[in-house]
């Protein structure tokens, strides 16, 4: 979706200001401001309850802000559109908790997530062309399921499955990739790798990265926002920010 | 297009299904019209017709394992579908009936007749033509679960509370067919059918015709919701089933391909109780009954969820042990049997006889299965 130049209100593909919301009276998210530049890769840290989730709920649509502003490639107000439209605009998003379509096999998965028309008159009459045959076979290389391509999803291990969602969101070709935790549950050696994967996807895709394990972060050397009570703490590159006295405070004091 | 849509990834299991099929539908008829009576290989015209009803309960089986063994949706209301198609084959046979009826009205049939009614209900207008009729066995339900669908999937209602506005759909409509004043022949229904389409529907030939037509839209329902699951459709609306709000996520409108199976499957349901009224002669709002719906699921359950042949095999089963049950001394009983089968299949065939079968068979053929575990792929 290309955005009319004249429609342009930021030059940034994500950008957010002033959003709140808040559930049964508690406030999930205050004042949030955030903005993403084309191309850039930011990892958001915070505590638990800190709002990183919500946040994503946000910007996919599963929740709508009570106010803000949600603009995405400077001019579409995301605030408007369902989780679908969110998709098909380019914002991929990856689970905290893997999911992945257990009963199909591993090149389902990858072909159900490969970019298309999302029709069902399209989807009832699809082909599989060379060319996106050949995307799908990438892509299984790239996230190392090729050999597994007919199993079923439901049989790998977790860390197999945080690699296959991966597979999923490159394979959506997303302008925006929203990666939840990528870490989670994952020996050091598949962390390790993980770190490498998601940079390489950086290099042509705007990422935000969700998560919790530091030597991950360090990793991964990027800008780093921190979240507390749904709100911006500090921003800014590891070092600088974990040397902030209130992000101590807030990580450790309690 | 169309044919290699029909036929795509043909396996040998649909293979085995269709020759099954189509061969009843050649050689049932055969047996019953040129073998003599006395015939070891006869089959009789009663049979058949029995034979011909359990078979389009398997069509009625596949609609419903097109929307809950694949989409996950659980329709406790599918009756209502095969009623509908039911109804609107009755409404043409009764026009069928002209003079012949008891008040020889050429218009109106019997029951308004005696309601004193003066002129037929604008509903029931051009059900004298048989293309006209056909064309409502596939509308009328075909618009009632659209209109339903666009409602029900597009407010996001899933899981229990979806089964229980369908229960409600079928309650609501069997309550409303009650009613005289519809025009639908109120609890008696539609009956006393004489001829489709010049035919006796009484006469053997008929009845043969109608049987060999019944297995060959079974076989036609097989193909199209075959061909629906295997497609990419079919694979976006098995994600829909198993991870709804990923399905989302990755940008599939959800509701439109819930909608799309929905009432497919609901058309194939017409079809089935269109199929059903004249081998059985009547048609009456009792087919409207939950039980019926409830009933239908459990073949599914039985036969196989998500396998489609095997929701065809579990209304046949099911529907011939039911036969076999309420013709003997066992007949109070029957209710208890279909309970306990259903109780005994789920703890024990979750997957129904197919599913269960198929199971075994893989084990046979490579008898040392793959374990589970595999190395991560980083080391």
């Amino acid at each position: 979706m290309n955005a009319p130049v004249t429609g342009q209100l930021t030059s940034s593909l994500l950008y957010l200001d002033g959003v709140s919301v808040s559930f049964d009276g508690f406030k999930a998210i205050r004042n949030l401001s955030l903005t993403i530049e084309p191309g850039e890769m930011r990892a958001i840290i915070g505590p638990n309850g800190a709002g990183k989730t919500t946040m994503m709920d946000i910007i996919t649509g599963k929740t709508k802000p009570d106010v803000g502003t949600v603009m995405f490639g400077g001019s579409v107000d995301l605030t408007r559109l369902d989780e679908a439209a969110i998709a098909n605009l380019g914002i991929g998003r990856k689970f905290q908790k893997p999911t992945v379509f257990d009963f199909h096999t591993i090149e389902d998965n990858i072909l159900l997530a490969l970019k298309s028309k999302r029709t069902v008159g399209k989807t009832l009459f699809w082909k599989t062309e060379v060319p996106q045959q050949r995307r799908i076979d990438d892509i299984l290389g790239i996230v190392k399921l090729a050999d597994k391509r007919d199993r079923l999803a439901g049989s790998l291990s977790h860390g197999q499955k945080q690699w296959l969602e991966i597979g999923m969101l490159l394979a959506q070709d997303p302008k925006l990739l929203l990666v939840d935790e990528p870490a989670a549950g994952m020996t050091d050696g598949e962390t390790a790798q993980t770190a490498v994967l998601l940079k390489e996807i950086a290099q042509d895709h705007s990422v935000i990265v969700v998560e919790h394990d530091m030597g991950f972060i360090r990793e991964l050397g990027v800008k780093v926002t921190v979240l507390h009570e749904g709100s911006v703490l500090a921003e800014g590159p590891l070092d600088q920010v974990s040397a902030n006295e209130r992000v101590v405070e807030v990580y450790l004091g309690r | 297009m169309i044919t290699r849509f029909l036929l795509q990834n043909m396996d040998r299991r649909a293979g085995i299904f269709l020759a099954v099929v189509l061969g009843l539908a050649l050689l049932v008829p055969l047996s019953n019209l040129l073998l003599p009576v006395g015939s070891f290989l006869h089959v009789p015209t009663s049979t058949m017709s029995l034979w011909g009803k359990y078979l389009c309960y398997a069509l009625l089986a596949i609609s419903l394992d097109l929307v809950w063994g694949y989409c996950g949706i659980l329709s406790l209301g599918h009756g209502a579908f095969f009623a509908l198609g039911g109804y609107a084959m009755g409404m043409y046979l009764m026009r069928q009936i002209g003079t012949r009826g008891v008040y020889g009205n050429p218009i109106l049939p019997d029951f308004m007749v005696f309601l004193n009614w003066q002129e037929l209900p604008w509903y029931w207008w051009g059900f004298s033509s048989f293309p006209f009729a056909m064309l409502m066995v596939l509308a009328v339900p075909g618009l009632l679960a659209f209109v339903f669908g666009w409602f029900a999937f597009r407010s996001r209602v899933t899981g229990v509370y979806l089964s229980i506005i369908t229960q409600a759909l079928t309650y609501a409509l069997l309550l409303a067919f009650f009613r005289n004043d519809m025009g639908f022949g109120g609890n008696n229904g539609l009956t006393d059918f004489k001829d489709i389409v010049g035919f006796n529907v009484q006469a053997q030939g008929t009845r043969a015709a109608l049987f060999a037509m019944t297995c060959v839209m079974l076989a036609a329902g097989f193909l199209i919701a075959r061909g629906i699951v295997v497609s990419k459709l079919g694979k976006v609306v098995i994600a829909i089933r198993d991870a709804e709000s990923r399905t989302r996520f990755l940008g599939y409108r959800v509701d439109r391909f819930k909608l799309f199976v929905f009432t497919v499957s609901a058309c194939m349901a017409g079809v089935a109780g269109a199929l059903y009224v004249p081998q059985v002669g009547i048609i009456n709002p009792s087919e409207f009954a939950p039980a019926n719906s409830i009933e239908t699921v459990i073949w599914v359950a039985v036969g196989g969820r998500g396998t489609l042949v095997g929701a065809a095999l579990g209304a046949v089963v099911v529907n011939w042990a039911k036969t076999m049950f309420t013709s003997g001394f066992m007949a109070p009983y029957w209710l208890f049997a279909l309970g306990g089968l259903f109780v005994v299949v789920t703890l024990f065939l979750p997957k129904g006889i197919v599913g269960t079968f198929e199971a075994l068979w893989e084990r046979r053929r490579k008898p040392a299965p793959t374990p589970a575990a595999e190395p991560a792929p980083a080391e």
